[in-house]
C-alpha cells in the first residue's frame, strides 16, 4: 500500500515538473514583449533594457525557469501587473472561495449522481432507467454557464427569490455559514453541480448494471437474499470507483470554475483569471493555472492512492 | 450431349458477400432512433450553416439604434432583437456556422494529430513510447477547461488561437486512447504473424493496426465535440476566441449578458444552441459506440 503510494508519487513528481514548465512557458508564448504592459509606450532603449535585466528576462530561458521555480517553491508568484499587488496574496483570498464552491456542488451532484444512477443501474432498461439516463446526458451536454443564466432569470429576475451575483451582502469579503451569504452560493453551486451529477450518474449506472450480472449477485440472488441483502453488496462494490470519480470531479470543477464564477461574480480563481486575462496580467495568470494545475496533480494523486486503498483490486499500472 | 448441359447446372448463385463490419453498424445505427433524430438535428444544423445567407430573414450584422432589445415575436424580428437591434433569427442561423466550426474542427485534427502520435508511440514502444506518452501526460495533468483558457488567454482572442489552444486541448486524451488501442492490438498474433512473414512496420500498421484502431479511436473523438463545442462557446463567452461583431452564439451570450434584466428569453437563445447542438453530438457518438460494440 505504502509503496504503491511512494510509486504513484515517483511518477506524479515529473508531470508536475512538466506542468510547471507549461505554465512558465505561458508568459513567452504571449504575442508581443512580455514587459509591454509595465513599460510606458516611450520607454528609451535604454530603460527597457535596465527593466528588462531587472525582471530577469535577459538570461537565457532555463535559467529564468529555474529563478522562476526558486521563487514560487518559496511562495513567491510574482506580482500582479494590473493591481501591484503579490500573486500569492490575491491567489490566497480566491482559492478559499472557489474551493467552497466546488467542493459544496461535487456534494450535490455526487449525492444526486449517485441517486440517478443507482435507480437507472438497478431498473436497467425500463422507463425509469430511460428517464434517469437522459437527465444525466442532460447534466454532461448542457453548457453550464447558459444554465447559470436560466437559473438567474429564474430564480433572480422572475421570482426574485435569490441574489443574481456576488457571495455576501454588500460585496463583503468575509465568508459565514448565515443564510444571508448561503443564499448567494446556491445559485452557482446548483448550477456547477450539474456536470459532476451527470457524469457521476453514468458511472453508477454501468457500475450496478455490472455488478448487478456478477455471478456473485446471481448466487446472492439464488439463496433468496434480494433488496436490502444485495444493496448492500452493489454498494459496498460501487463505491471506491464513484468516490474516485467524485474526487477527479472536484478538480475539474475547481479548473473549470471560471465560466461560472463569471457568470455569478463570484470572487474565486476563476473571477481572478477571467480579470487576469482581461488586463493580460500574465504572471496573475500563470500563478492561478500553477496553483490550479497543482492542486488537480496532487488530487488525482490522492484519489488513486485512496481508490486503492479502498479497493485493492485496482492498482493502476 | 455434354454431360454437363447448361440446363443440369445447379442454378448459379452469386455467393452471398457477408455484410461488412460497417455496414453492419450503420444498420445497427439506423435502428437506434434517438441517434437517428440527433443525426437529424446535426444535419439540419449543419445545412443551416452552409445555407445561413439564404435562409436567414435579415442581415445579421445590420444594427439599429431604434430597435434595441426587441421580445420574441416583433414583426420582422421573430425572435426578438439583440441589444444592438440586430436581428436575432438571423444571428442564431449565422452563428452555426463559427460555432460549429470552432467546435468541430479542433475535434477532427487533433484526432489526425493524436492518433498518429498515440499508434506511432503504442507500435514503437520501449524508450519513443515512454518519452512521448510522459509528454502527453503532462498537458493531460490540465483540467480541459484550464489548459485551454490558460493558452487562448496567453495567445490572446481570436479565432486562430481559439482553434489551436481548443486543438492542443484534445490531442493528449485521443493519443491516450490510441495508445493504449494500439499496444493492445500490437500483442495480437495476426500481428505477430505478419511480422514474421516479412511484412515492413508501414505494412503492418497500414493494414493490421490502423484497420482495427482507427474505429474505436473515431468513436471517443466523436464524444469529444459535444465537449469541445460547450468549450469553444466558453471562450467566446468570456471574451476569448471570437471577437464581435462576428455572430457566434458564445459571443453572442456573452453580449447579452447585460440584458438578462429588460429581455431575458432573447438573451438565453444563443445558449439553447449551444445546448441543443452539444446534447445532439453527445447522442449520436452514445449511438455509434453502442452500434459499434465498443466498451470502454
Amino acid at each position: 500500500m505504502l509503496l504503491y503510494a511512494l510509486k504513484r508519487l515517483i511518477y506524479v513528481l515529473p508531470v508536475a515538473v512538466g506542468v510547471s514548465i507549461v505554465c512558465f512557458m505561458l508568459v513567452h508564448i504571449a504575442p508581443g514583449d512580455p514587459l509591454i504592459s509595465v513599460l510606458p509606450p516611450d520607454a528609451s532603449a535604454d530603460l527597457r533594457e535596465q527593466i528588462r535585466r531587472a525582471y530577469g528576462f535577459d538570461k537565457p530561458l532555463p535559467v529564468q525557469y529555474f529563478i522562476w521555480l526558486g521563487n514560487v517553491m518559496q511562495g513567491d508568484f510574482g506580482t500582479s501587473i494590473a493591481t501591484g499587488r503579490a500573486v500569492a496574496e490575491e491567489l490566497a483570498k480566491a482559492v478559499g472561495n472557489t474551493l467552497m464552491l466546488s467542493v459544496v456542488a461535487t456534494i450535490i451532484g455526487f449525492v444526486l449522481g449517485c441517486l440517478f444512477g443507482f435507480v437507472a443501474g438497478f431498473f436497467r432498461d425500463t422507463a425509469v432507467d430511460k428517464i434517469a439516463s437522459f437527465i444525466s446526458v442532460i447534466g454532461v451536454s448542457v453548457p453550464h454557464y447558459w444554465l447559470g443564466m436560466v437559473l438567474v432569470i429564474i430564480f433572480s429576475v422572475q421570482l426574485n427569490w435569490l441574489p443574481a451575483t456576488g457571495a455576501g451582502p454588500g460585496g463583503s469579503g468575509v465568508w459565514e455559514w448565515d443564510w444571508a451569504h448561503v443564499r448567494h452560493l446556491i445559485l452557482p453551486a446548483v448550477t456547477m453541480s450539474v456536470i459532476p451529477m451527470g457524469i457521476v450518474a453514468r458511472t453508477v449506472r454501468a457500475l450496478v448494471a455490472d455488478i448487478l450480472s456478477q455471478e456473485f449477485v446471481q448466487g446472492l440472488k439464488a439463496k433468496g437474499l434480494f433488496d436490502r441483502g444485495v444493496l448492500r453488496h452493489v454498494v459496498k462494490n460501487a463505491a471506491p470507483t464513484a468516490l474516485a470519480v467524485m474526487g477527479l470531479q472536484l478538480g475539474y470543477l475547481l479548473g473549470g470554475s471560471i465560466l461560472i464564477e463569471t457568470v455569478f461574480s463570484w470572487p474565486g480563481t476563476g473571477f481572478l483569471l477571467g480579470q487576469a486575462i482581461f488586463q493580460r496580467d500574465i504572471p496573475l495568470l500563470q500563478g492561478v493555472i500553477l496553483v490550479l494545475a497543482m492542486f488537480f496533480v496532487f488530487l488525482n494523486l490522492a484519489v488513486d492512492v485512496m481508490q486503492s486503498a479502498l479497493d485493492p483490486r485496482v492498482q493502476r499500472s | 450431349m455434354s454431360l454437363f448441359s447448361p440446363s443440369a447446372a445447379v442454378p448459379v448463385v452469386p455467393a452471398e458477400r457477408s455484410p461488412g463490419y460497417w455496414s453492419l453498424v450503420l444498420r445497427r445505427l439506423s435502428r437506434d432512433k434517438v441517434a437517428m433524430i440527433a443525426f437529424v438535428v446535426i444535419l439540419a444544423l449543419v445545412l443551416m450553416a452552409i445555407f445561413a445567407p439564404y435562409i436567414a430573414p435579415a442581415d445579421p450584422y445590420k444594427s439599429s439604434m431604434l430597435r434595441r432589445l426587441r421580445p420574441i415575436g416583433t414583426p420582422g424580428y421573430p425572435l426578438g432583437a439583440d441589444e444592438l437591434g440586430r436581428d436575432m433569427l438571423s444571428r442564431l442561423i449565422h452563428g452555426a456556422r463559427l460555432s460549429l466550426m470552432m467546435g468541430i474542427l479542433p475535434v477532427f485534427i487533433a484526432f489526425g494529430i493524436g492518433s498518429v502520435i498515440g499508434v506511432a508511440a503504442g507500435y514503437i514502444g520501449g524508450r519513443f513510447n515512454a518519452l512521448t506518452m510522459r509528454t502527453v501526460d503532462v498537458f493531460y495533468a490540465f483540467p480541459s477547461v484550464l489548459l485551454a483558457i490558460a493558452l487562448s488567454g496567453a495567445l490572446g482572442a481570436g479565432i486562430f488561437s481559439g482553434l489551436l489552444s481548443l486543438t492542443i486541448v484534445f490531442i493528449p486524451p485521443i493519443a491516450r486512447i490510441a495508445e493504449s488501442v494500439t499496444t493492445q492490438v500490437r500483442k495480437i498474433d495476426y500481428v505477430e504473424a505478419a511480422r514474421a512473414s516479412g511484412a515492413s512496420g508501414f505494412t503492418i500498421v497500414r493494414v493490421h493496426v490502423l484497420g482495427n484502431v482507427l474505429g474505436p479511436i473515431f468513436v471517443y473523438a466523436t464524444s469529444l465535440i459535444s465537449v469541445s463545442m460547450i468549450l469553444a462557446s466558453g471562450l467566446s463567452f468570456l471574451g476569448l476566441g471570437v471577437k464581435p461583431p462576428e455572430p457566434e452564439w458564445g459571443l453572442m451570450l456573452n453580449t447579452l449578458r447585460n440584458a438578462i434584466y429588460v429581455q431575458p428569453w432573447v438573451a438565453a437563445l444563443p445558449g439553447l444552441m449551444i445546448f441543443i447542438t452539444s446534447i445532439a453530438f453527445n447522442l449520436l457518438s452514445d449511438g455509434l459506440r453502442s452500434a459499434m460494440d465498443i466498451k470502454a
